[in-house]
């Protein structure tokens, strides 16, 4: 039986450790000179993309990431942690900026079906906008089952046994494949690219396309109004005794 | 042989938790050390002190433990006051009144030493800095930072961080190190080999002398060859010359592009040849190189739970770059690797290309200390060696002391030709101590290196310096003590040999 053929996002965010600073015109974040990285849970993503491959389940890992041409290094990290091949659906400037996952979701259904695609595999959000939306649209779109959520996920027979992670704690469901999966932070702990693996993604293929040649429109659909700081934390304040306690509870309504 | 005639006991380390229940020796009962004749203080004294700090005095018994004990849990003082002052001008008033009475005077900063030079040995009395923290002003286009001496080395950073400046040294310590101990010790730490000594950086100080009268070499000048450099005297004096309050230094730009690079060694010749093509191929962003053996490996793997990013291999080398272009600081890292791996000087390697993983990286090297104390009692020596010969010392050392300690590491600043080698033992034995020393001291003394790279000599290594300098040397530092402080009263005990 040959393996499955899987397609992995990978988005290019503000990385992780990075202090975000709202711009003065409250349009959004600054992102100009700050330090970028792969999404961590898309890592997750990849990583268990690369596990499935190393059991033979996968036969092939195909990366894609929508956005500017600093997209292609995070692709270049995808194909040196275990990709073997990467698409760069190139978004710039203005159209970039209102990159919403209704559009992301059209173009990675659609690639999916280019691509013969059996098991797409997303993180199950970004960091950036935390929008968690992506996967489940692309499964509507395809009409394909979702597993999301994702902390384990076997191959049986046709199937796919994946626990989720869920309020109440863990759900296992069987998926029927093809199938979306997103990754939750538990289901894997992500690799290291290595050296002579990082040497031989320079020779590994990545494909250029735009948004129109996937015939998909990216227009947004909602518009972002004002991007603002949280409030800032006010500074506590001792109490002397017990009855100045209860005083400044009354106080604030809470006793 | 010159083994130190004040060693009774061990000089292992134990870092018990912080429990109050454990008690940690007392210095003047763990070591043969006789007490100078200083006066006492009196209630005429804390009277005179209080008059000059109000309450910033302490004479609580459960306070003055923290200012009496040593970071590593391993001395204890017995001292009966601790005065916090807020003004040079107290410091002043204090030092006057010290030197009048004949009080001897222990300053501290953060009281993260190494070698027990910022503790009392006896009834000294503690001169904390932790209250003059004032940062006075930075020049953001200059590149200088004045500030008072008590100011914690992370939080300056910070706060320069801000305005895309950043302090020249960076140390394990760093959270609640003060810059004036940095200087009193020339602190070395992790990013010596890029931004230099503290000889370099600092521009200016001002300092207390013994009598009281305070000294203001204060400049924020980059060039100025009026007269002797006196404050290359207070740097690295351990307090024993003057007492610094305030400091004025050179901030680097704060770097906009960071990169680590974990690399895996079949040899320590290998590293040597890895860290020599890190030099040529990323020359002038290259801020950092490490190393560590499989040992210090095998420990934090164990003892901390961390991961290795790569294969397991005999030795790795962290390298750092840091720079104002990450698309050209890749470029250049993209050449380095593809040469160590056609030359075959690496078995594997990874590059962080995100910051988490970046701090990783980092950590396998900085908590090695933490991993350390963890797995038993520690004994730590800071030496500085010859980079052909180094690691020579760790595989003799470990040689010698197979059959009683638990695990020999080697690792380092290997930029800086520094290794800190550490044998661990199950419990306090004499008789490991006695294969570790003079071994190591001999051994480091004779192929011309130092006892002590960047800790100190305080109060653990005084005796020791004859293994590193000459006698004509220490004697001409005795005639300055002398010079600056006559009466001794400056953190007696500390860092020139008792005779």
């Amino acid at each position: 039986m040959s393996g499955l053929r899987v397609l992995v996002g990978c988005k290019r965010v503000i990385d992780y450790a990075v202090k975000v600073r709202v711009r003065p015109d409250k349009t959004g974040v600054v992102t100009e000179g700050v330090k970028h990285s792969m999404n961590p849970f898309d890592e997750i993503a990849l990583e268990e993309a690369v596990r499935l491959k190393e059991k033979s389940v996968a036969s092939e890992i195909v990366a894609v990431s929508c956005g500017p041409k600093q997209c292609q290094e995070t692709l270049r990290t995808a194909l040196a942690v275990g990709a073997d091949r990467a698409i760069h659906v190139t978004v710039e400037g203005e159209e970039y900026e209102q990159l919403q996952p209704l559009a992301v979701a059209k173009i990675i259904a659609k690639l999916a079906q280019q691509e013969k695609t059996d098991l797409v595999i997303l993180g199950k959000q970004a960091i950036d906008d935390d929008s968690a939306q992506t996967g489940q649209m692309v499964a509507g779109i395809l009409g394909w089952p979702q597993a999301t959520f994702a902390s384990k996920l076997l191959k049986e027979d046709g199937y796919l046994k994946v626990t989720r992670e869920v309020d109440g704690g863990l759900e296992h469901i069987k998926v029927k494949l093809p199938a979306i999966v997103t990754a939750d932070l538990r289901l894997n702990e992500p690799r290291y690219a290595t050296l002579p693996n990082i040497m031989k993604a320079k020779k590994k293929p990545i494909t250029t396309l735009t948004p129109k040649d996937l015939g998909v429109d990216t227009s947004p659909r909602f518009s972002v109004l004002s991007v603002e700081d949280p409030p800032q934390r006010e500074a506590g304040s001792k109490v002397a005794n017990v009855d100045e306690l209860i005083a400044k509870l009354k106080a604030v309504g809470v006793v | 042989m010159l083994l130190s005639r004040r060693l009774l006991q061990t000089q292992s380390v134990r870092v018990l938790a912080r429990d109050s229940s454990s008690v940690v020796p007392l210095t003047s009962a763990h070591y043969s050390v006789k007490r100078h004749d200083f006066a006492r203080v009196t209630e005429l004294d804390l009277q005179e002190f209080r008059s000059i700090l109000g309450d910033r005095v302490v004479t609580n018994a459960s306070e003055l433990e923290s200012y009496n004990t040593d970071w590593l849990r391993n001395l204890r003082g017995q001292s009966t006051v601790a005065l916090r002052p807020k003004t040079t001008d107290e410091v002043s008033r204090i030092l006057a009144h010290c030197s009048k009475r004949r009080i001897a005077v222990v300053p501290q900063g953060g009281n993260t030493g190494l070698v027990g030079g910022s503790n009392p040995v006896f009834d000294e009395v503690v001169l904390s800095l932790s209250l003059m923290n004032e940062v006075i002003s930075v020049d953001e286009v200059a590149g200088t930072l004045v500030c008072q001496s008590g100011c914690v080395l992370e939080s300056l950073d910070a706060m320069l961080a801000k305005r895309g400046l950043m302090m020249p040294l960076d140390l394990g310590a760093k959270g609640s190190c003060q810059i004036g101990g940095n200087l009193s010790t020339n602190a070395g730490g992790l990013r010596l080999m890029r931004y230099g000594s503290l000889h370099g950086s600092i521009l200016g100080i001002e300092v207390v002398l013994s009598d009281g009268k305070v000294l203001d070499l204060m400049s924020t000048l980059r060039k100025d060859n009026t007269g002797y450099d006196l404050k290359q005297l207070f740097i690295g004096a351990e307090g024993t010359l003057g007492v610094v309050t305030a400091i004025s230094v050179l901030t680097p730009p704060r770097p906009k592009a960071v990169n680590v690079a974990f690399v895996g060694c079949r040899s320590f010749e290998a590293v040597r040849q890895t860290y020599l093509m890190a030099k040529r191929f990323l020359g002038e962003i290259l801020s950092a190189v490490e190393f560590m053996d499989a040992a210090s490996m095998q420990l934090v793997e164990k003892n901390l739970a961390l991961h290795n990013p790569i294969s397991p291999q005999p030795f790795y080398v962290l390298a750092e770059t840091s720079g104002s272009s990450d698309a050209h600081d890749k470029m250049k890292l993209d050449t380095f690797f593809e040469y160590i791996m056609k030359e075959n000087l690496i078995n594997d390697g990874s590059i962080a290309t995100d910051y988490t993983k970046l701090r990783n990286m980092w950590a396998l090297r900085e908590r090695i200390t933490e991993a350390l104390t963890r797995e038993g009692v520690t004994y730590k020596y800071d030496v500085s060696l010859p980079m052909a010969v180094m690691y020579d010392l760790v595989m003799e050392t470990r040689q010698r002391c197979v059959s009683m300690a638990k695990c020999t590491v080697g690792y380092g600043h290997i930029g800086d030709g520094n290794l800190h080698l550490n044998i661990v033992g199950e419990t306090h034995s004499k008789q490991l101590l006695q294969l570790i020393e003079p071994f190591v001291f001999e051994w480091t003394a004779r192929h011309r290196g130092s006892i002590s790279a960047e800790h100190g000599l305080g109060f653990k290594k005084a005796d020791y310096i004859y293994y590193s300098k000459s006698k004509e040397a220490v004697n001409v530092m005795k005639s300055l003590k002398q010079l600056f402080d006559p009466q001794g009263i400056l953190n007696p005990y500390k860092t020139l040999p008792q005779q």
